[in-house]
């Protein structure tokens, strides 16, 4: 009987745990400035437009495909399905399964997100600043997401902003 | 054993599941419109709209989110921000008066709306430093 309260007592704290809005969800993080800059590059032009028609291009380039557009607010957003597999991961699995553990789940396919927001900054307007923003969820073989998260990795923005000046030059834009 | 157990569980996710009808989770029944307005709603002094959403993306942006969609005429943006959990934020701003704008933000929380005052104090917070500017209780 004792067991039983136990159980009923941690299955409602979970529950309760997991309803509640972190406290931090909405608060500044103290990394949130590097995160910017690393998401962030300036360019020496004042048509937004042509940007924004550049990183659709860049966007294309990657695979993605485009959800949304608002042109009058500098923004792009797409995205792309993709296989989540990983060797690490099936070859734990058929370890397991050897071993008699049956059929675990493995990460399966995965949602990757990227948004573009482009906004005139700088005295009289003079540049563009582009920042790029990329998420993923990743769901199992037995349809659970395993994972959901920003992805911030800052060779991805390096790679990403190196293609992106390379764009430029393909298009011929005087940026 | 087996059967207590079974009964404890049953027990429990009734009470967790509690007796909502589809209808009051469609319309959110039970929160008062006057009251959840006045949590989510700031007034700023400006009227330019077209800065204020470009600034409310960027800090939702700085927050962590990725940017959803926005449009300009309506003066919306939503958000999704994902870290093992899902928080999804729509922002709404529109003309008060001839000198201000309302700023209205409502959040998601993995499946559960956000009624707490804090999180959106917190939010209103972060977009005052961005805006410069002072939020203002709208009511």
């Amino acid at each position: 009987m004792r067991k039983a309260l136990s159980l009923f007592l941690v299955t409602i704290f979970f529950i309760a745990g997991c309803r509640t809005i972190p406290k931090d969800a909405l608060t500044l993080s103290p990394e949130s400035l590097a995160e910017r800059q690393m998401q962030t590059r300036k360019y020496e032009t004042k048509d937004e437009g042509k940007i924004l028609s550049t990183c659709i291009g860049l966007l294309q380039d990657m695979g993605f495909n485009l959800d949304e557009s608002e042109t009058k607010l500098g923004l792009i957003t797409s995205s792309k399905m993709r296989s989540a597999e990983n060797a690490g991961q099936i070859a734990g699995a058929v370890i397991i399964a050897l071993l008699g553990g049956g059929a675990m789940p493995v990460d399966k396919e995965q949602k990757m997100r990227a948004s573009v927001i482009t906004r005139p900054v700088g005295e009289r307007e003079k540049y563009i600043a582009v920042r790029v923003t990329f998420q993923r969820i990743v769901w199992n073989t037995q349809g659970q997401a395993t994972k959901s998260e920003s992805l911030i990795d800052p060779a991805i923005y390096q790679e990403f902003f190196d293609k992106l000046s390379k764009a430029i030059f393909l298009e011929g834009q005087e940026i | 054993m087996k059967s207590k157990l079974g009964l404890v569980l049953i027990v429990c996710s009734f009470i967790v599941i509690g007796c909502a009808t589809t209808q009051q989770r469609l319309l959110d029944s039970e929160s008062s419109q006057v009251q959840l307005r006045s949590i989510q709603t700031r007034a700023f002094d400006t009227t330019d709209k077209e800065k204020t959403l470009r600034t409310i993306m960027s800090t939702l942006q700085d927050l962590g989110f990725v940017i959803d969609k926005a449009d300009a005429t309506l003066g919306t943006a939503s958000a999704t921000k994902l870290k093992n959990y899902a928080l999804r934020m729509t922002v709404n701003v529109r003309p008060r008066g001839e000198t201000q704008l309302l700023v209205r933000a409502n959040a998601q929380y993995n499946v559960q709306p956000v009624t707490d005052p804090e999180p959106y104090q917190q939010f209103f917070v972060s977009l005052e430093k961005a805006m410069f500017l002072t939020a203002h209780q709208a009511d």
